[in-house]
């Protein structure tokens, strides 16, 4: 049997870029929430997100990374068409990825400025990361409208992952942030919304092959499966951060785990209007897809590596899981 | 917009990041190790005096390895965007080198690192000093992988052709090409070197604020006794990365040694201005016949010349200054080392002016690797691969207007960052291990 290198590395890809959304997307939201906490909630949010923000930034790397090397025509493509929205993201990641190592160790106005820079650097980059999104599902289309739809999609980014961070900060903290980040993340369903529903109609308004791949009965009926799931995943997050708010304790994951069901099934959305192009209607997977030799060679690496990659990420959330604890380097 | 403005561009950029990124691996790779003798201090002996010292040096190396990583998340993106051509023609090689650097390295060290920072309490000891052991193991793999590929790129080995497209007939040739060997032991003592000054002189930093502080007087020595080790090992390896480099790149030596014509007997230039637009040197001090004995061990041997290399000859100024530059703070940098550890015996406290002198040096090692980094690159041009592909085939088809705005995006960022980092570093060392 031989193994279809092209679709292999376009999945672990797909992983990859999910992992990423969803481990960076909760440490940005919790970025862009700080000016709404007070001093000591700010130093709670923190340290929640302290000891894991480096490793998930890291799944950005491997996720651009398996662009430029498995797909390398596409990478050229893809990123030579958001070169600026790139950069803005790349600044935005440095301010904030610094501005928390910097925060702990100033004293005064300096810590003031470095709260604000690692809120603006948060902000930046998921901003820019939802305007690569809104210009890439539209195939990089000149014109106003399609600029006015990358800024909203942007902008439902931004609440997306205000949503992640605030779940994120339901689950690790208690008392009144735990109430707070409730309020904030039925702010950030209703972002989520917004956004996953633009994406939606905007992919196949732009383009006729996926609009034949979704609305081609009987199969459009098994594939509303998709957005139905979609819809009761923020019906729980909505009814959970409910009962939570009543001051029922036990569920304190089930919003977290219903934003992630989120973010999955959306990403699994976009993945099937794409599949097989990797950049729209332009280059497939296969057309873009490096050497067969090179290919191999990296599949043999993933392969040792990554129960070990996953066995040691796990252990690292065993260790720092449960609630909180403000205080820097233990 | 012209082609020779967009790859001045590019070059600016990418040469910003990757000359800001570079100094703080290059510090961090053998911090990760020191960190881990501290902690191994710790566990063996209990003393609070060396966890305090474990303490200041991990908020040192994760306010480093945040810079680094910041920086390098960066280049991962500028590979792509600024040289499109580089992966399309090697990208078969380069490509699962950095993947590889990805999988083993980055995942391993970052997340350990989370453990190794927050995790003192939560976790057994002997789990802890693993997790500093794996983040110290992490940035040497990481090493590993990226001077394989800068290797590869220097001295080509180990590829083949399918139709067009260059890729890799023997992964083991192509990883362990000619000069990768010296070029990685040489780079893992410029670290160990950029490090132990970088502890010694934020420890004499401390002193001098100070007066007393036995935290500090600890880590003076060890850094003096490391650098003290590791500078004529550098000097050995650095020689012999040299002459290697004279087998494989021979017109990046004429270059270093300011040669231009091909001939026997040829002098050794100690000092003078080369002059690329007239091919010659102004207001040169030589050694006759030196340059033939110290390449060929043989005053009368051959010595090939800038002129041989023509057009794919590198700029000699840059190379032969640089190349200075790095010798001559290496130098002083052995100098420094043996009086500090002169000075530290028996427990001594150096004097003040000694000190000083110390803290002057604190960032000595960045400077030689600066320079050294100069050297091997700008001595490979026009080349990006050596015989392969050229810098101006790779460049890609981002605008001037854009790699404006964005390289003024970037000068600003790092700048602000660089600043903050270096005001920090003072503000903990000044503080001591006491804070």
């Amino acid at each position: 049997m031989s193994l279809d290198l092209p679709l292999a590395f376009a999945a672990l890809m797909g992983l990859a870029i999910l992992m990423y959304v969803v481990l960076d997307g909760y440490d940005l939201g919790v970025g862009m929430l700080m000016p709404a906490a007070d001093e000591r909630e700010q130093e709670l949010m923190v340290a929640s997100i302290g000891p894991f923000w480096d490793a998930n930034e890291t799944w950005l790397v491997l996720g651009v990374g398996i662009l430029l090397v498995a797909f390398p025509a596409a990478h050229g493509l893809v990123l030579g068409a958001l070169y600026l929205p790139v950069a803005a993201m790349l600044v935005g990641l440095m301010l904030r990825g610094v501005a928390f190592e910097f925060r702990v160790k100033a004293e005064g106005w300096h810590r003031g400025l470095w709260n604000w820079l690692f809120w603006f650097g948060s902000f930046l980059a998921s901003f820019a990361q939802g305007l690569m999104l809104g210009r890439y599902v539209t195939g990089f289309h000149p014109g106003f409208g399609y600029y006015l739809f990358a800024m909203l999609v942007g902008a439902s980014l931004c609440g997306g992952y205000v949503l992640l961070g605030s779940t994120w900060l339901i689950l690790k903290t208690e008392g009144a942030l735990q109430r707070k980040a409730l309020a904030w993340a039925r702010w950030g369903l209703l972002w989520v919304a917004l956004g996953v529903a633009l994406v939606s109609l905007a992919t196949p308004l732009v383009s006729h092959t996926v609009q034949a791949k979704w609305f081609d009965f009987p199969r459009t009926l098994a594939l509303m499966l998709l957005p139905l799931a979609t819809v009761a995943a923020g019906w729980m997050v909505w009814a959970a951060t409910g009962r939570l708010k009543r001051g029922e304790r036990e569920f304190d994951w089930m919003p977290l785990a219903a934003t992630v069901a989120i973010f999955a099934l959306a990403f699994a959305g976009l993945a099937y209007s794409l599949f097989p192009y990797v950049v729209i209607d332009r280059m497939t997977i296969r057309e873009a897809a490096a050497h067969p030799s090179a290919l191999k060679f990296m599949l043999v690496g993933v392969a040792v590596v990554f129960p070990f990659l996953v066995a040691y990420t796990v252990f690292a959330y065993r260790v720092f899981r449960g609630k909180a604890r403000a205080g820097q380097y233990e | 917009m012209d082609t020779a403005e967009a790859l001045f561009l590019a070059r600016a950029q990418f040469g910003l990041n990757i000359g800001f990124h570079i100094l703080f691996p290059s510090l961090t790779i053998a911090l990760g190790w020191l960190l881990l003798y501290f902690r191994i201090r710790y566990a063996r002996s209990g003393d609070p005096a060396w966890l305090a010292t474990y303490k200041l040096w991990t908020k040192v190396f994760a306010l480093s390895f945040a810079m680094g990583v910041v920086t390098g998340i960066t280049m991962s993106f500028q590979f792509g965007t600024n040289w499109p051509g580089y992966m399309l023609r090697v990208g078969n090689i380069a490509g699962p080198l950095l993947a590889y650097e990805v999988l083993t390295a980055f995942f391993l060290e970052a997340t350990f690192l989370g453990v190794m920072l927050f995790g003192m309490n939560r976790v057994p000891g002997w789990l802890h000093v693993f997790s500093a052991a794996m983040v110290a193991v992490g940035t040497t793999i990481s090493a590993f992988w990226i001077l394989a590929l800068n290797s590869w790129m220097q001295t080509p080995a180990g590829h083949a052709m399918d139709g067009s497209q260059i890729i890799a007939g023997d992964w083991l040739q192509v990883i362990f090409n000619p000069s990768f060997p010296y070029r990685f032991t040489h780079m893992l003592l410029a670290s160990g070197l950029t490090a132990s000054f970088v502890v010694a002189g934020l420890s004499a930093w401390r002193l001098l604020r100070a007066g007393e502080d036995a935290s500090a007087r600890n880590t003076l020595r060890t850094g003096l006794v490391l650098a003290a080790v590791l500078a004529p090992l550098q000097i050995v390896v650095g020689d012999l990365h040299g002459l290697n480099t004279l087998e494989h790149q021979p017109a990046k030596i004429a270059a270093i040694e300011a040669i231009w014509k091909t001939g026997k007997g040829v002098p050794l230039v100690l000092f003078a201005v080369p002059d690329d637009e007239r091919r010659r040197n102004d207001f040169a001090i030589e050694i006759p016949k030196g340059a033939s004995l110290v390449l060929r061990h043989d005053a009368e041997a051959e010595v090939q010349g800038i002129e041989a290399f023509v057009p794919d000859a590198p700029p000699v100024a840059p190379v032969f200054f640089a190349f200075r530059v790095m010798v001559g703070t290496g130098v002083l940098m052995l100098l420094a080392a043996w009086s500090g550890v002169w000075a530290t015996r028996r427990g001594m406290l150096p004097q003040r002016w000694m000190l000083w002198t110390f803290s002057g040096f604190t960032f000595a090692g960045w400077i030689a690797t600066l320079a050294g980094w100069l050297v091997t690159e700008i001595g490979r041009q026009p080349w990006l691969v050596t015989g392969i592909l050229r810098i101006r085939e790779a460049v890609g088809g981002i605008s001037g207007a854009q790699l404006g705005a964005s390289l003024t995006g970037y000068i600003i960022t790092y700048t602000v960052m660089l600043i903050a980092y270096l005001v920090v570093l003072t503000h903990l060392a000044g503080k001591g291990a006491n804070a």
